[in-house]
């Protein structure tokens, strides 16, 4: 148990997705399995990548935002404008290309402007991205007149639901934009530049650090995976629904990141930690439909995993824990 | 000076004739309207009824979107007490705390409509009468469709609506209590898609990973959700509306549509409409005539036999 400290946060989620995984193997042997369906993989693991797979990149902007220590509540109404008008420019008979742009484009507007209430005028993280939030939210029932608008363009729907030999195209994008990320990040110095304004903005400025720079680009960066997650979600049912697309994806991301390992207070970030997050997150609700857990009882189970691994993650309880132990042994 | 007077003048003497015709053209009702918000298509067609009622009848509709929070939805009632509204109709948006603002509209003498949800009060004299969505007997409708048109299937999958909301609560019970009356149909799983598409297509994805083949019955508790679920029986190589018979609530335009096209079976109706039976109700309120104490809309089962006939004229 000494070595616990030296461990990596990453694998706390780890253990979880590892337990749950054998949970759900124990009381349904066929779990894991997956089968080949007019060419395309089929099975539950598919389904919790592909599910998953909108999460993932929510996460991945989340985990930049957070790591300077902001927090981006936006991203769920993000999500819906830019799926919704994505969805009207398709109705009124616009090409991929355009709709696609259009939806980053929100996203990109988005983070901008959360960027430059955060990092230029100093708004606290939590306000200035609930106004979006609100706005965001209002704007897609705006564009879409309040009704769900159906997606017929098959193009577009490959977003959410193409394959690419056989593997969904989605969970494929989000993997390779973790690993660019990572690339990028790690490879250069703008992931220490991210972790140093988390860690002391005014430390990081005196050392000729472009503080406020760096900040407004993470928004920027999580308004973009926010609408490319929202072109995704309505992708996925070939259709926009302002009123509930993306609703409580925030505190879904937001949990994604904290589970896998990042703390809100900024600072070292883990993007592996955010990506097992986000699995974790959806294994979980495959896992009450999988066991047949009832809906109204679903919540419970859920909020214990996700407690058991936030106490995990936090030194002060793994000491409690192992104090515990040692004290019950004498 | 003269010719300001003379202004004056003529502009009293218009007034006094606009009032004097206004007056002979029997003063036009005034019905304020407090709506919980604008958060589903139900609900848009819900306030289009009534607004689009209003102005065939001639009524003057003060609107008031409470978005969502009752202190709004208060306040609005409270306005229409101070206006002097002949009515008031008030869509609630939770069923308690209404009691003093209803008592407020008592004394004004304001008869008040409770529409679609109910309120809990002491006092059953706080409101004129309510007229709602009667949920139990959608379920119920679906599960009897069922036991009718089933054939030799009954193993079936529920697609649950939000727990704890009323509609998915008494659809749920409605739906049980039918099927203990046909011991060969049982529900073999049940799940909430919340109402939504993706959480329709996201639990129905997983019963078909889960059961398989066994599934041969979709009970849906919207149509939202069913839509969803077509998506991914289609996408499990399967014919919706065939291979697995589907049934769902509340009949908007896509999902009558979906019937048209053979991949739902039955939808049952969740009537929006409301418009034309509220204002009867006023009117017969105003007239001294008695009103039931609570009623509901009239809700239709829409399948195969008459879905292309009704699709033309579905307006949500």
């Amino acid at each position: 148990m000494s070595k616990s400290k030296s461990l990596s946060p990453v694998w706390w989620p780890l253990i979880g997705l590892a337990v749950l995984v054998a949970v759900n193997l124990a009381l349904n042997p066929a779990f894991l399995n997956v089968t080949v369906l007019d060419g395309r993989l089929y099975g539950l693991p598919i389904d919790i990548l592909n599910q998953g797979a909108r999460g993932l990149v929510l996460a991945l902007g989340m985990t930049l935002v957070i790591a300077t220590g902001g927090v981006d509540l936006s991203v769920g109404s993000v999500m819906a404008a830019a799926g919704a008008l994505a969805a009207v420019l398709l109705a009124e008979g616009h090409g991929l290309a355009v709709a696609l742009t259009a939806g980053l484009g929100v996203g990109l507007l988005a983070g901008a402007a959360n960027g430059l209430l955060v990092a230029r005028f100093g708004i606290q993280p939590i306000v200035a991205t609930l106004i979006l939030m609100v706005v965001g939210r209002g704007a897609a029932q705006l564009m879409t007149n309040g009704e769900v608008v159906v997606i017929k363009n098959d193009a577009f729907a490959f977003v959410g639901n193409g394959t690419v030999f056989g593997f969904p195209f989605a969970p494929l994008l989000a993997i390779a934009l973790f690993v660019a990320a990572q690339l990028f990040l790690r490879r250069t110095a703008s992931g220490l530049f991210i972790e140093a304004v988390g860690d002391n903005e005014t430390a990081a400025r005196f050392a000729g650090l472009g503080a406020a720079r760096v900040k407004g680009l993470v928004y920027v960066i999580c308004g973009l995976c926010a609408g490319l997650a929202g072109l995704m979600a309505a992708a996925n049912i070939r259709a926009a629904d302002s009123y509930r697309m993306g609703e409580n994806m925030e505190l879904d991301a937001i949990f994604a990141v904290v589970v896998g390992g990042t703390a809100l207070t900024g600072g070292r970030f883990l993007l592996l930690g955010s990506f097992i997050g986000a699995l974790l997150l959806q294994t979980l609700t495959t896992t009450m439909y999988n066991l047949g857990v009832p809906p109204a009882v679903a919540p419970v189970p859920k909020a214990v995993l996700i407690l058991v691994v936030c106490l995990l993650q936090s030194e002060h309880a793994r000491r409690w824990a192992v104090s515990l132990v040692k004290g019950g042994k004498k | 000076m003269a010719s300001l007077l003379k202004k004056l003048g003529s502009f009293a003497a218009g007034a006094t004739l606009l009032f004097a015709a206004s007056a002979a053209l029997a003063k036009p009702l005034t019905v304020g309207f407090a709506q919980t918000g604008a958060e589903s298509a139900w609900r848009t067609a819900n306030t289009n009824s009534m607004k689009s009622e209003a102005e065939k009848r001639g009524i003057n509709l003060k609107f008031a979107d409470g978005q969502g929070k009752q202190e709004n939805q208060i306040r609005a009632v409270r306005t229409f007490v101070t206006q002097g509204v002949d009515a008031i109709v008030l869509a609630p948006i939770v069923e308690t705390g209404w009691e003093p603002v209803l008592r407020e509209a008592k004394r004004a003498k304001i008869p008040v409509v409770i529409m679609d949800r109910k309120v809990q009060t002491s006092d059953e004299s706080l409101y004129a009468c309510f007229i709602g969505s009667d949920f139990y007997k959608e379920g119920a409708m679906a599960a009897e469709w069922i036991a009718k048109n089933a054939g030799s299937r009954s193993k079936i999958v529920e697609l649950q609506g939000t727990p704890g909301s009323a509609a998915a609560n008494e659809r749920r019970k409605a739906f049980a209590d039918e099927l203990a009356k046909n011991p060969a149909l049982k529900i073999i799983d049940s799940q909430s898609g919340d109402f939504r598409r993706s959480g329709g297509k996201e639990v129905m994805e997983a019963f078909l990973k889960k059961h398989g083949k066994d599934i041969e019955i979709v009970y849906a508790h919207n149509d939202d959700m069913a839509l969803g679920a077509i998506q991914a029986i289609e996408e499990a190589g399967l014919k919706p509306g065939k291979d697995i018979l589907i049934v769902s609530i509340d009949a908007i335009k896509e999902g009558v549509q979906a019937v048209v096209d053979g991949k739902i079976n039955a939808v049952v109706e969740c009537n929006p409409l409301f418009g034309p039976k509220i204002y009867d109700t006023i009117a017969k309120i105003k007239a001294g005539e008695p009103v039931e104490r609570s009623s509901y809309n009239v809700d239709i089962v829409i399948d195969s036999t008459n879905a292309a006939a009704l699709i033309g004229q579905r307006q949500y």
